[in-house]
């Protein structure tokens, strides 16, 4: 039996998608880039992978990647392969998905992107090609170059006091707990190329079960940046590259984990409205609310936690349910958390313009610097209802009609003091004639989930409704 | 049927009717219910939701499934979308369609989280390196937030292009109904996505051609682009008098007030006429010059001291625009818009 060596199936034939010289690489002479593509492609070919298989190109020297593999390819921004391959790999679970990055792309500009791609367990494969050097970008100190390597930005040398020190990768996404594989291979002789070949192939292997994360780092020449002979460059591997960056495997445990499958579905409408919890509720009925001008415009304001915001949304949902236009807007700013909070609301027979009310025709104060603050803008046709439980003296200028209601009070009689929302809200459906009880009682029936609050609260709107006596506005 | 949401949360579910697959983000207020919204609704139904290690990190997992065919977005605020300007150029450049939604707070820096509308030039003129452009919708209300959103997904399939949808910390969180129900949206084929078909393994997604010619017709070929959807996107609304004494011009949130300015105007005897844009890129240059007739006076309001004003003079070379505005998280009193479009006439006719 006799074994042909020919090109790898996994590489186009000739590199069409290369401006010129089709026949050739763009790698310089000595270069290990064309070495590790060739493994790479080898293996794909062999696993029967070629198909299945999507490559991520890096800004560096691999940026060409594109021009060789037979395969879908994207080229990503400096540094952002691994995040482009996390967006690939999440839309296509049934790829393998390849992100080649260079040592400035991943350990430099691009190192959060990596470590976080390692830290979730992405389904992918990392080629970390760790020459020590910016190659394309014209010979630059690389986070990965030598203490007293000289680079064209470190001219006499790294220092650590300068420059800190070699950045490990792969000892440090060695220590994550996600990622299944974790290597360094050289492919400067035909023995480290042998152990890259037998590593490469099982981080394939991994990305066909889909058994999450694997990073091999693979050391490789840089004769023109390194300003070294191909045959002196392969040697200063040996010799001195791998002493600071030794090979080995570092974890593999996917033999232990199972595959990891993390879904992209297609969905009907039908499954997002039930997500949504869109259901045809009961017809309110198409006529709209009785009110004395077409457009109410309400503050509501109290402290944090008395319920106001739910106050406004309680009144915005059911003036929503009878088919009126309306807005809510929160207060804004550090007193969203604590202190005085208030929500604008609006009711409206029309279409609703400014969202904001700084001139309300009703304002809800439950407490006195709500009231201070809010009184003075409602105007004498205006109403106020303030929480006479909490209000013991009511502002001298207050223009608008006052009525003091101790709905803290009531509410605790209840069952509970935050339920002094909804006793204003009995209490200003009866003066106004907006909601029937049974409105109000069948909007919190379906409001609140649990019996126990269910019970409170039409106990609060009933206390509400009756304060209000014959009061009519 | 009607739901009342937060403009935030009326975006994830436009998102949802309009079939969006995937969505990356990292959290920043006043935009972070995009995301609190994505990851309730998105993981249970078998989508992809991931809170990205940085707004770096998010825009180009964007481009990963984007480049994949799916409807992908992501959501941020001014300081993030600054951050992500780097991946939007990049998508711009290898034509990818997705959906970018800015909640703008105030800036520059780190500001505050009141609203502002000041990343306009960021959005609308570019903000990423390179000669490129990406559709901007500006909705006003939370039901219009809902609608564009479902029309920004479309609009990034037709065009092959980034979609932004701005919005401001104001629309963000304040609540309002949406009528939720199925829509008709067009969702393109994308035989050019990556894939694990045979058929892709000559797909390649890239901004890089490295021959001057070929790069030259790429971004020709951009700009011809750009030019269809000139001709052919640009929107606005027009609402008041016919036969106006005075334009009133603003867009998102500003634009709503201004409509209410409108009707109080009008109460005191003054015909005004508002011209709301709903695209910002494309511009709606020819609404304005179809409204503002000579002689009448422009009264431009936004929370900037001064960048969407650029754009409608620019659409009425020699008429003159007055620009109101109003910074550091504050809105304009309705009094005081209506105050601003006296002044506006008043001086107009001193002129």
């Amino acid at each position: 039996m006799s074994k042909v060596f020919e090109k790898s199936t996994a590489f186009f034939d000739t590199f069409e998608r290369k401006p010129s010289l089709q026949k050739t690489t763009h790698y310089c002479p000595g270069c290990g880039h064309g070495t590790l593509n060739k493994i790479i492609a080898d293996q794909v070919a062999e696993l029967g992978i070629q198909d299945r298989t999507i490559y991520v190109g890096p800004v560096g020297c691999g940026v060409f990647i594109y021009y060789y593999f037979e395969g879908a390819c994207a080229s990503a921004a400096h540094g952002r392969a691994s995040a482009v391959a996390t967006g690939i790999s999440r839309a296509n679970p049934d790829a393998i998905t390849v992100s080649y990055q260079g040592d400035g792309d991943l350990a430099a500009i691009g190192t959060s992107n990596a470590i976080h791609a390692a830290n979730r367990g992405e389904n992918m494969i990392v080629f970390f090609v760790n020459n020590n050097i910016y190659g394309m970008t014209g010979g630059q100190l690389a986070p990965t170059t030598l203490i007293d390597q000289t680079s064209t930005t470190s001219p006499t040398g790294r220092t650590v006091k300068n420059d800190g020190f070699p950045l490990q990768m792969a000892e440090m996404i060695a220590g994550l707990e996600a990622p299944t594989l974790v290597a360094r291979v050289g492919v400067n002789n035909p023995k480290n190329i042998r152990q890259a070949i037998k590593v490469i192939k099982r981080g394939l292997e991994i990305q066909r079960d889909k058994k999450g994360y694997a990073f091999i780092e693979v050391l490789s020449q840089c004769p023109t940046n390194w300003k070294k002979n191909p045959v002196e460059a392969c040697e200063w591997i040996d010799e001195v590259v791998s002493k600071q960056y030794p090979f080995g495997v570092f974890k593999d445990i996917a033999d232990e984990g199972e595959a990891v499958e993390r879904p992209c579905e297609r969905v009907e409408f039908a499954a997002v409205a039930e997500q949504l919890g869109l259901v045809d509720k009961v017809d309110k009925g198409d006529q709209q609310i009785e009110m004395p001008r077409d457009e109410m415009r309400f503050k509501f304001a109290g402290f944090g936690g008395q319920g106001i915001l739910s106050l406004g949304m309680m009144m915005a949902q059911m003036a929503m349910q009878r088919d009126m236009e309306v807005t809510w807007l929160p207060s804004y700013g550090p007193e969203m958390r604590g202190g005085v909070a208030n929500a604008s609301v609006v009711v409206s027979k029309n279409t609703i313009g400014s969202p904001i009310v700084d001139d309300p025709n009703v304002l809800v104060a439950l407490n006195r610097p709500s009231l201070e603050k809010f009184g003075p803008l409602v105007q004498a046709d205006g109403l106020i209802i303030y929480n006479s439980s909490l209000i013991d003296q009511v502002p001298p200028d207050l223009k608008g009609k006052a009525f003091a209601l101790p709905a803290t009070d009531l509410a605790t009689e209840a069952g509970s003091a935050k339920a002094a929302n909804v006793v204003v809200l009995g209490f200003y459906a009866k003066i106004s004639g907006m909601f029937s009880l049974d409105d109000l009682n069948s909007f919190l029936g379906e409001t609140f989930k649990k019996p126990a609050l269910v019970d409170i609260n039409l106990k609060a709107v009933k206390a509400g409704w009756d304060a209000a006596g014959e009061t009519k506005l | 049927m009607k739901k009342l949401v937060k403009g935030n949360e009326a975006v994830v579910i436009g998102a949802l009717v309009a079939g969006c697959d995937a969505y990356y983000g990292y959290p920043i207020t006043p935009a972070s219910e995009i995301a609190h919204a994505a990851s309730e609704y998105f993981l249970p139904l078998g989508k992809v939701f991931v809170q990205a290690e940085c707004e770096i990190g998010a825009i180009n997992m964007v481009f990963g499934s984007a480049s994949s065919g799916l409807r992908t977005m992501t959501a941020s605020s001014g300081p993030g979308i600054s951050l992500k300007m780097e991946g939007i150029s990049y998508l711009a450049g290898a034509e990818l369609p997705c959906v970018i939604v800015d909640v703008q707070r105030v800036g520059p820096g780190l500001g505050n989280i009141g609203p502002e509308q000041s990343d306009y030039y960021q959005v609308v003129k570019g903000g990423g390196h390179g000669d490129y452009r990406a559709i901007v919708l500006a909705p006003a209300s939370v039901e219009e937030t809902y609608r564009m959103t479902i029309e920004a997904f479309d609009l990034a399939d037709k065009w092959r292009t980034p979609v932004f949808l701005l919005t401001d910390a104001t629309l963000g969180q304040m609540m309002e109904p949406i009528d939720v129900r199925q829509e008709p949206t067009q969702r393109s084929e994308k035989p050019w996505a990556l894939d694990t078909k045979p058929e892709s393994n000559n797909n390649l997604v890239t901004s890089i051609y490295l021959d001057f010619d070929d790069m030259e017709v790429h971004i020709n070929q951009l700009h011809d682009k750009y030019q269809q959807i000139t001709d052919s996107e640009a929107k606005a609304e027009v609402y008041g008098a016919d036969v106006p004494d005075i334009v009133l011009t603003g867009y998102g949130i500003t634009g709503r007030m201004l409509r209410s300015a409108v009707d109080l105007l009008k109460d005191q005897g003054i015909n005004a006429t508002l011209v709301r844009p709903q695209t910002l890129w494309p511009f709606p240059t020819k609404v304005y010059q179809q409204v503002v007739k000579s002689g009448v006076p422009v009264l431009s309001v936004e929370l900037s001291r001064g960048q969407f004003v650029e754009d409608v003079r620019l659409s009425l070379p020699g008429h003159s625009v007055k620009h109101y505005g109003r910074v550091g998280g504050n809105l304009p009193g309705l009094d005081e818009l209506v105050e601003q479009a006296k002044l506006c006439l008043e001086e107009a006719k001193n002129v």
